[in-house]
């Protein structure tokens, strides 16, 4: 078997394995927050018995150990469970169809968001690494370094200021539904989008600079100027292909972040993600939602952080060619 | 484009005058070039010697109008076939490096760029400089692949650097250079890095090709045997100045300058052998491995008397150092048994007292790396004393002081860095620190590789002195059969993990020879000019016989 396929084979056991431990740390901790659905729902008001009956009929009456199992085994063949918001009434809600529709969404400006950033952070860092201590790379690191350590309500609304209020490019709120058109979406994602770009370019942007600049200093760099390569050139062909490895990193570190943690700017732009519906089901102790969308996020990290393993493999001909 | 294009030989093809370029350390410019002058003429090779410091690359790469970082060209005229590099744009200079000044660096390992393949990187210059078409340039490389004798030259070029050995790169690095047939090429300590059984075919292969396409070329080497089988005219550098400059055979005879007489001599340092049968170590039928299959040690049986010195020699890979981590229980064996006086010792370290591990030292290659840069003389000697003897405060620093003393240092460096010292004033730094443990045996890896040729001697001198006054034995690991020469009592040498041959000195280096021995020792370049021509005969002749 290849190494690399081998490589990817192992991660991705582990990954199960570390899917297992999360979900264990997920539902226990839920466990042990105090309140539960059945308190919040009845109000304080309610008697003990309306609250063991309540209980009874959502299954909560079980050891905690029974109920995981029964959750996680349900997860193993896809099955996330119901909505507690569902239970007693006509229309049951599965959780996987609660979260469907959220997890698009997120999904769509999470992809919207790496298809403008990604690419814009590689182009800043190649240039602020050709121009080192010159004065673009000193604007590029001070905006950047600004746009990382503002508040990220504080550019959402300023972003909204600017775009929605003044010039009425884009709508302030982006509200979107099942029913939005795609193109729609995109020009109603666009104002969450570019914030969260601003957000995360610092990060891959220095990075890049950083691995590259590392790298200016090597004698193969040296060769490729005595060939008369010209810098930019030598730079992108001789730089690069050795400096994807920790650029891929924080690019999947930052990539997770667009899944998992962006809650603030959904709530500022009133964007139907996953991270709105996961702190509602928090707040009114949904479990089976909660726990379905923690095992998303933490799914999420794994894949993405497999991903940029991968691709400091395939990158480096030491592993990819072996002797 | 043809390959063997006749140049005119004898026009001037190189002339730089009064170059003078100045080295920034910590802000300050200081001269490191003070007025050279150069002069090379078409299919000429120039040889520059000179130590560490001598300004040789710089001038090196000054031949291409090229400043490293933090060096900048401060006077001077550098004239390339009727151009002004000084005046030269940047544009200018990128259309004449690679294509007709080529740079061959000193490690091929480093300088080539581990992403790409070996005929990427052959052909990049010529199809930028618009040379030759990708095709045409690839069937070209195939062809200096070829010439230089690297093995399977046609699918060669489609392996990654790191899938080639060193000497092979070393070949590979000069079909880059020669890619665009270049006017001149600039070889900056080509071979320094290679064993010398390699060095040999990377000697005879860039010789060759120089030869055929009629190329000027500058050779870099602070190796005087090296330089002179390839050089025609030799310049010895001193501190940015020339010493004397001759053609290769009289610069040999009749060298002129007393400095120059200094180079010649060093290397009459000898030792008189001196036989013992009182065992201090031996390492008895070990095995050792770094996981997996392969033994990097295979069967190992090597002994060292009190008081002595053996070296161990052999080529990088033959397991030297791993014989050191093996004896130190860095790297418990897997089989076999290390009797230090007579016992067994414990395979790994951690199952060590501390009075063992006390009288087995080691020092290291590298003393830059070896000594913790934070830390001042007074707690990189002290630190053993306190540590195996006990010994702290006014009484530690007399100590300290005393092995000052005793490696020809004062108490005046006691609260100096490494930082500021030179490199072989750390290197007795890192031999105090062996002494401080009063050990019975030092194990030495490589101490002087790294060092040039006068401050080897002064290092070697100083060991052997040590030896006398403290009857420490030394297992004195070097690839350098000239250092083995001076020092060594008994020898013993190692080929892929296997000890090839143990004995005295005198049995060793005479014949009868073990095969791999003699291509060991037959390797080792003298200072004869006529020395690789002659060996390579030899080899022709004895292959046809075989």
């Amino acid at each position: 078997m290849h190494p690399v396929l081998r490589t990817v084979l192992q991660r991705l056991g582990l990954g199960v394995l570390t899917l297992i431990v999360v979900s264990v740390v997920i539902f226990s901790s839920l466990e042990l927050l105090p309140g539960g659905y059945a308190e919040n729902i009845l109000g304080q008001g309610a008697t003990p018995e309306t609250v063991a009956n309540f209980k009874k009929e959502l299954g909560l009456d079980r050891p905690a150990y029974v109920r995981y199992f029964e959750w996680i085994g349900g997860v193993a063949q896809g099955d996330f469970g119901a909505s507690y918001s569902g239970v007693g009434g006509t229309n049951k809600r599965e959780v996987a169809h609660v979260i469907a529709p959220r997890l698009y969404n997120t999904f769509f400006l999470a992809i919207l968001t790496a298809i403008i950033a990604v690419p814009l952070s590689l182009f800043l860092g190649v240039m602020a690494a050709l121009y080192r201590n010159s004065w673009y790379d000193r604007i590029v690191n001070a905006v950047t370094l600004t746009t990382i350590a503002a508040p990220e309500f504080l550019i959402a609304y300023l972003l909204m200021l600017l775009f929605a209020l003044k010039w009425k490019w884009f709508p302030s709120l982006s509200t979107v539904g099942e029913t939005t058109p795609f193109f729609e979406h995109l020009y109603r994602a666009a104002l969450p989008a570019i914030t969260l770009t601003l957000v995360i370019v610092a990060h891959m942007m220095r990075m890049t600079r950083a691995a590259l600049i590392n790298l200016l200093a090597s004698p193969y760099m040296e060769m490729a100027k005595l060939k008369g390569v010209p810098a930019r050139e030598a730079i992108v062909k001789h730089a690069l292909p050795n400096a994807w490895a920790p650029i891929a990193t924080v690019v999947a570190f930052n990539l997770a972040y667009l899944v998992v943690g962006v809650v603030i700017v959904e709530v500022v732009y009133v964007y139907p993600g996953i991270g709105q519906l996961m702190v509602d089901s928090v707040s009114s102790r949904d479990m089976p939602v909660v726990q379905a969308c923690a095992l998303i996020f933490a799914a999420t990290y794994i894949l993405l952080n497999l991903s940029a393993d991968v691709v400091s493999i395939i990158t480096n001909p030491r592993l990819l060619h072996p002797k | 484009m043809s390959t063997d294009n006749k140049r005119v030989k004898g026009e001037t093809v190189l002339e730089i005058r009064d170059l003078k370029i100045e080295g920034n350390s910590d802000g300050v410019w200081h001269p490191i070039v003070k007025g050279v002058d150069v002069t090379l003429k078409r299919g000429e090779v120039l040889g520059l010697i000179g130590e560490s410091g001598a300004g040789k690359s710089t001038i090196g790469l000054a031949a291409m109008g090229f400043a490293r970082p933090g060096c900048r060209i401060v006077g001077g005229t550098i004239m390339f076939d009727g151009i002004d590099l000084r005046k030269a744009s940047e544009a200018q200079k990128r259309d004449l490096w690679g294509s007709r000044i080529a740079y061959v660096a000193q490690s091929a390992a480093a300088a080539f760029n581990p992403a790409h393949t070996l005929i990427d990187q052959t052909v990049e210059t010529a199809v930028r400089h618009g040379i030759m078409t990708r095709e045409q340039a690839e069937a070209d490389a195939r062809d200096l692949y070829k010439r230089l004798q690297l093995p399977k030259p046609d699918t060669i070029g489609d392996r990654f650097p790191h899938q080639v050995s060193g000497g092979q790169l070393q070949r590979a690095m000069t079909a880059m250079a020669m890619a665009c047939r270049p006017d001149l090429i600039i070889f900056d300590e080509p071979t320094t890095a290679l064993d010398v059984t390699t060095q040999v075919e990377v000697l005879a292969a860039m010789r060759d090709i120089v030869e055929q396409f009629n190329t000027a070329a500058i050779y870099i080497t602070h190796d005087l045997a090296v330089v002179a089988q390839m050089a025609d005219r030799i310049m010895v550098l001193l501190r940015g100045k020339e010493v004397e400059q001759a053609p290769t055979r009289q610069m040999l005879k009749q060298p002129t300058q007393d400095y120059t007489k200094t180079l010649w001599a060093v290397r009459k340092l000898a030792k008189e052998e001196s036989i013992s049968d009182d065992i201090a170590l031996r390492v008895h039928n070990v095995d050792a491995s770094y996981g997996g299959m392969v033994k990097v040690l295979d069967n190992v049986t090597v002994q060292l008397p009190r008081g002595r010195t053996v070296a161990v020699v052999g080529e990088s890979g033959s397991g030297k150092s791993t014989l050191a981590r093996a004896i130190t229980g860095l790297l418990p064996p897997m089989k076999g048994e290390v009797y230090f006086n007579g016992k067994p010792l414990p395979k790994a370290l951690k199952d060590r007292d501390k009075d063992t591990l006390r009288r087995i030292q080691m020092i290291y290659q590298s003393a830059d790396t070896s000594l913790n840069p934070r830390q001042t003389i007074r707690d990189l000697i002290g630190r053993p004393i306190e540590f195996y003897h006990g010994i702290k405060g006014a009484a530690c620093d007399r100590a300290v002081a005393e092995l000052l003393d005793a490696i020809e240092l004062n108490e005046s460096y006691i609260d100096r860095l490494p930082g500021e010292l030179s490199g072989g004033q750390k290197q007795r730094i890192s031999i105090a620190r062996a002494l401080a443990a009063k050990p019975e045996i030092i194990i030495c890896d490589e101490v002087t590789s790294a060092l040039d040729q006068i401050v080897q001697e002064e290092i070697l001198t100083l060991l052997m002195k040590l030896q006398k006054e403290t009857n420490v034995s030394y297992l004195f690991i070097t690839h350098d059969i000239a250092t083995v020469r001076a020092i060594s009592d008994e020898i013993v040498v190692m080929h892929q993990g296997k000890v090839v041959q143990q004995g005295p000195k005198t049995k060793v280096l005479n014949p009868p020879y073990p095969a791999y021995t003699e291509l060991l020792l037959s390797s080792v370049p003298e200072m004869d000019p006529d020395w690789l021509t002659n060996l390579l005969a030899k080899r022709a002749k004895g292959k046809v016989k075989a």
